[in-house]
Parts: structure tokens; sequence; C-alpha cells
């Protein structure tokens, strides 16, 4: 049973954040694909909703080769799984979107709610801080922007304090020679990864690393960079031995939890696996880059 | 807490209803308008079974705020037969049997005329995800994604 609330409508950003900052027990909700499934279970119980889904200003792709790419909050999962831009650009991030949730849910929910919500087992999270994204937040004081594996905090907390709404997510275009891949493990297509990872290498002229990241999902509180993945690849000449030896670190450096749906042994297992698997995966993108 | 108006379109009609912004889009179809065609299923966004489409989007209605469809069109199961004649999918899914309890149909209806309306030639694997969102525990999906290609195959023509 959802708990009563005033529901405040707000017809711009500014309002909006006026409005936030004025009520001090306020939730916002965006497509609310995760918010009122808590609502629902009385896990979440504001005294104000503040309803930000019709907010034009925020939904929106823009892509330009200096700036790169750049969406807006209430942008849905859906528009950006159908964006030509994405697709050709950024096209792990359309592959990601295939299979996140249901169709339906895409067709609703936001990119900006998804992050906000921060559940360690989302799927953009993992792939756009392989992507190296920064996300812009603010409140009427003022904005912010941060590396996006900043942002997240611990299990459904971010950066963000009461009044911050997420903006935007800020995408840098990708280096000529770059590859990224992301996988989730699941038994069903569109539910939430048991253990996900996402990976990206960016490759030197003479084709040795320039940089590296390992991204894992469901793993711990937050989506965990593993950057001694990235120190141990850094200036290699790439191979499936240091690939394995990734793997291994991987499994080693996550912080997953058991659960109904496996075990911690089970998940460090198939992290270690999937790891392997995404950088190869990723290398292989960026050599033909 | 303060009720609000909600004005939309539901089926091409016009409703005005006044509503607590609690009430998910489920409730104002089945409860406040009787459209009883949508089902609520899981209640968690897991099963589909209460899908509808929003502006020609399927959406889960069952965790979707009725208010935030405020001047919106909202086309229900009951909306697929037009002047008493069903749509191409309805009609596809009495040929091919799609049906087995039912629960899942208005749900499964909803899902494959969003995708119908924006799909081109899809492929068996595009109508299969298309309905990925839908769970049908009777487990009768071939008879469904039959259904669905014999409609892209344009085996249901409007004459």
């Amino acid at each position: 049973m959802i708990n009563d609330f005033h529901y405040l409508k707000p017809a711009s950003v500014k309002e909006a954040l006026a409005m936030y900052a004025e009520h001090d027990d306020c939730k916002v909700i965006c497509g609310g694909q995760s918010l009122l499934i808590v609502m629902r279970q009385g896990m979440v119980a504001p005294e104000y909703l503040l309803d930000i889904k019709g907010l034009k200003e925020l939904n929106y792709i823009r892509f330009d080769e200096k700036d790169g790419l750049r969406i807006g909050a209430t942008t849905t999962h859906r528009e950006i799984e159908k964006s030509d831009v994405i697709g050709k650009r950024y096209p792990v991030l359309v592959a990601m979107e295939e299979k996140l949730a249901s169709i339906q849910t895409r067709n609703w929910g936001t990119i900006g709610g998804n992050l906000a919500h921060a559940d360690p087992a989302g799927d953009p999270g993992p792939v756009l801080i392989a992507l190296k994204a920064e996300i812009k937040f603010g409140s009427s004081n003022g904005e912010k922007t941060v590396p996006l594996d900043e942002f997240f905090v611990d299990y459904f907390e971010t950066q963000m304090e009461h009044g911050d709404l997420v903006l935007e997510v800020h995408i840098p275009t990708p280096a000529p020679k770059f590859g990224c891949a992301y996988q989730k493990f699941n038994l069903l297509d569109s539910e939430m990864g048991i253990v996900a990872a996402a990976a990206s290498v960016t490759l030197n002229a003479d084709g040795t690393c320039a940089d590296a990241r390992v991204v894992l999902g469901n793993a711990g509180p937050t989506p965990l960079r593993v950057t001694k993945i990235e120190d141990l690849l850094k200036g290699k000449k790439l191979d499936d031995k240091l690939f394995a030896e990734a793997g291994k670190i991987a499994s080693e450096e996550a912080q997953p939890v058991a659960d109904i749906h496996a075990s911690e042994e089970h998940r460090r297992h198939v992290l270690g696996v999937l790891t392997k698997r995404m950088l190869k995966k990723a290398f292989e993108q960026a050599q033909k880059a | 807490m303060e009720k609000q108006v909600l004005r939309f379109k539901v089926n091409g009609d016009e409703y005005e209803v006044f509503i607590h912004p609690k009430t998910l889009l489920a409730e104002v179809i089945r409860d406040h308008l009787g459209l009883t065609g949508t089902k609520r299923g899981c209640e968690t966004v897991s099963c589909g079974a209460c899908t509808v489409n929003v502006n020609g989007f399927s959406v889960k209605s069952c965790s979707v705020l009725a208010i935030q469809c405020q001047d919106m069109e909202v086309t229900t199961v009951e909306g697929l037969e037009q002047h008493g004649k069903l749509s191409p999918i309805q009609r596809s899914f009495l040929d091919h049997g799609s049906y087995q309890c039912g629960f899942c149909t208005p749900g499964m209806l909803m899902s494959a005329t969003a995708f119908l309306n924006e799909a081109k030639n899809p492929t068996k694997d595009q109508i299969k995800e298309s309905i990925e969102g839908n769970i049908c525990r009777c487990t009768g999906y071939n008879s469904i994604v039959r259904a669905i290609e014999a409609v892209t195959q344009g085996k249901y023509k409007e004459e």
C-alpha cells in the first residue's frame, strides 16, 4: 500500500529545485519504475512527492564530436536504446539498454532515475563508468559535476544531498582505438543481473594498452571499479594471459553477497569469467576501431 | 491529501477523474473507469498483465502513477476493437489459439500492438523480444509468437 503524499508538479527545473529545497520529507519521482516498488512495500513513504517526469528541459540526447554525448536526466531508457547517434558511437549503451528490464519499463523509466536510485545491480552504472562518464546534479544552491564512479557511495546512496536533482550524464567522445563491452549474468534476459561486468580498453598507436577499466555490477555496495586491473593492464601488450589474470583479480576484489539467486563463491567465479571475456571483447573492438 | 484532476483520453474517449495522486494507472483504468480488461497480476513490474499503451508506448500500468498521464492518450485492450471489428492481432490470436487461461492476454495484446506499430519486417527473435516483459504462466508462448508473426507477414491486413 502506497502511503498518502502531497503531489508537487513543477513546470521547470528551477521550480523543481525551489520546491525540493522547501520540503524536507520529499522524494523525487521521474518514471518511478524503481521508486514505486519500494513505496508500495512501505520502505519509502515521503510526505511530498516531486514529479519531474514532465520536465522537457531535461529530456535530450546531444552529441558533439568534441564535447561527447550528453543525456538529460528525464530521457527514457527507450529513447537511449533507439537513438541513432548512440547506436553509432556508443553501441555498448544500446546493447545494455536492450537488456535492461522490459520494454514497458524502458518506455517509462529514465536514466536519471536509474542512477539516482543507485541500485548496485543496475545496468547503466557499470557501463557508464567504463565509458568514463560524469554526472551533473544540482540544487537551488548550484550545480556539481563528478565522475560517475565517485557519485555512488553505498547501497542506494549517492553523493547527492537533500535538494539535489540529477541533471545530466556526460560521456566523453571515445578515443580512436577504444572498445567497451558489458554482460550481465542472469537466468532471464529482462532480469536484474545476478552479477555483471563492464570493461573498456583504449589502445596506443603501437597496440599497447593506454587505458583500461573494469567495473563490476552487483558485486558490492556500488558499481565496483577495479583499479588493480587498470594498473595491471596499462602500458602492456594485452593477451589472454593478462585477461585471465584480470579475471582472477576481479574475483578477489569483488564484495558480493549471497542470496537466493547465487552463493558468494559462485558470484566471484562468474565475475572472474565475465571480466576476462569482456576485457577480451573490448580489446578486440579497440583493435578493429 | 488533496485529490487531483486527471484529464486524459482512454480508447479515444475523454475522461476527467478526481484521484489521489498515489493512484496507479491500473487502478484508475479498472476501478474508476470500469475497464477491467487490464489485469493486475504481480504488481511489481514483472508480469506485464497490466500492460497498456500510453501515447503509443507500452507501459506497465501497475507501476505508473495515473497522474503522470495528464493530457496523454491511453489505449487498453478494450480499445483495440474498432467499430465492432477486432484488430488484426486480436483476430490472429483467435486463429492461432494464443490463449490458455487468458490472464496474460490483454497485456500480450498491448505489447504486440505497440510492437506491430513500429516494427518493420521483424525477425522471429525480435518478435520474441517484443513480449519479453509479459509472462504467460501457462507457458503458451509459441502460439503467441506465431500469432504476432502472422500479422507481420501481412495475413491480417484490413480489407
